[in-house]
């Protein structure tokens, strides 16, 4: 696993924001420009989507973006695939190392079977994808959330085809950034999870930054 | 696997397609007649579409990256769309999606209708909109797909490799419809098989009834996950 630090300075950032845990988020990055994604106390889950903004059934797609690079794993070089094969971003610095693309995003209902059904009433990133495509206004549903990235998140694969949850390799200050390939929307669940270890049982905030392609 | 009447058989010829709705209390059973067949699939609860199959969740239940008997696949709404009654394979691939317009071109040319009739090139990602279309469905609806027969091997690095040979003439996989289900079904090639010539395989289909599934059933009692999933999807049809 290869960490790669980027040159890009955050007092020359065109835009800021900070994510509390388990609140959405939904921005457009515009082709050529940087977007980094800051696990700023460690080991937070950001689960993501994008879209191309010109066309949002043309989406993120895991298994797409697996296939194209033949790796589980998401890291520097990793080009994000849609489903109609467009590079939507491509991630260029990674001081994590991996990302899961695997696990997907909670929910009540997946809740539900995994822990215990009365667990319905818990907060979930998929009510907050929900909430915030509702809320963007652009007449997209629930048929447009489809399997996500989980960044900072280690989900390993066993030879035998068994799917793990290990520890967390991220760390207070660990970040990715990509390049936008083409105009994207992103959309983001800062995961509520208290179910399991994956935060820690502690939902932290995550900071979101982008840079113009000139501030290279 | 159950030994009860067909109810109605059929051959899914190479690089075809074929829907229907599998009615609750009905299996599925998948035949690689030749060996080395992959039948990539997509499932929906017919009566709202907007609930379908989901990967991670099917994955992330049962803490596995691969299907085969006992296992089931659920909905994005936890309940069970299909359970997993009988496999002589061992492994089913639930990652490595479907392939494109474009990666069948890059691997294997072109092959049009014009001057190739019914043995064109077909590739997953078409065959899966076209059939969807059929039913009102479309590219929202794109979903990540099982491809029955196929496996792939995963290295340490997460590298993944096409596990060939990993199907033989005869192997058969069989689905129970725990909900109505619409499944979408696709013989294109595996997106990762290796192969240099483009050599579909025709997958046979047998429908029949089953009971339903009883309080020991194996795929309920596989894992605590699954007995609260058959729990809900119970509860879906009281």
């Amino acid at each position: 696993m290869s960490l790669v630090p980027s040159s890009l300075d955050p007092a020359k950032a065109v835009y800021r924001h900070v994510i509390p845990a388990g609140e959405p988020w939904i921005h457009e990055v515009r082709g050529g420009q940087f977007f980094r994604i800051v696990d700023l106390h460690g080991n937070q889950a950001v689960d993501t989507l994008f879209y191309n903004a010109h066309d949002y059934s043309d989406r993120y797609s895991a298994q797409d973006t697996i296939r194209a690079q033949a790796n589980l794993y998401l890291t520097t070089g990793t080009k994000l695939m849609s489903t109609n094969g467009t590079v939507l971003l491509t991630i260029v610095a990674d001081t994590c190392g991996r990302h899961d693309t695997l696990g997907g995003a909670c929910a009540n209902e997946s809740n539900m079977v995994r822990y215990a059904i009365e667990k319905r009433f818990m907060h979930a990133c998929r009510s907050s994808f929900l909430k915030a495509v509702i809320e963007w206004d652009h007449g997209m549903t629930k048929r447009d959330i489809a399997s996500n990235i989980n960044f900072f998140m280690n989900v390993p694969v066993t030879p035998e085809g068994g799917l793990t949850f290990e520890d967390g390799i991220s760390e207070p200050g660990k970040y990715v950034e990509m390049r936008a390939d083409t105009d994207v929307l992103a959309l983001i669940s800062n995961c509520p999870q208290l179910n399991n270890p994956c935060n820690a049982y502690d939902p932290t905030p995550v900071e979101v930054l982008i840079w113009d392609g000139s501030a290279l | 696997m159950s030994e009860s009447p067909i109810l109605w058989e059929e051959t899914v010829q190479p690089a075809a397609s074929w829907s229907h709705v599998l009615k609750r209390g009905t299996s599925l059973r998948l035949i690689d007649v030749e060996g080395g067949a992959n039948a990539g699939a997509l499932f929906y609860n017919f009566e709202c579409t907007a609930e379908r199959y989901n990967m991670p969740d099917t994955l992330k239940a049962q803490h596995i990256a691969r299907l085969t008997k006992g296992f089931v696949l659920y909905s994005d709404m936890g309940r069970v769309l299909c359970s997993i009654t009988g496999d002589t394979v061992g492994w089913h691939d639930p990652i490595g999606g479907c392939s494109s317009a474009a990666l069948v071109r890059a691997k294997y040319g072109e092959a049009r209708y014009q001057e190739h009739r019914n043995r064109c090139y077909r590739n997953g990602h078409d065959s899966f909109l076209v059939e969807l279309g059929k039913w009102g469905l479309g590219p929202r609806d794109l979903a990540a797909n099982v491809n029955f027969f196929s496996r792939l091997d995963t290295a340490a690095d997460g590298a993944i490799t096409f596990h060939g040979g990993n199907s033989a003439a005869g192997a058969s996989i069989e689905l129970r419809a725990e909900m109505n289900v619409l499944a979408v079904l696709n013989t294109c090639p595996h997106p990762l098989d290796p192969s240099p010539t483009y050599d579909p395989k025709p997958v046979h289909l047998e429908i029949r009834r089953v009971a339903a599934p009883g309080p020991d059933d194996p795929c309920r009692v596989s894992r605590p996950e699954n007995g609260r999933g058959f729990t809900l999807t119970e509860r879906y049809f009281l």
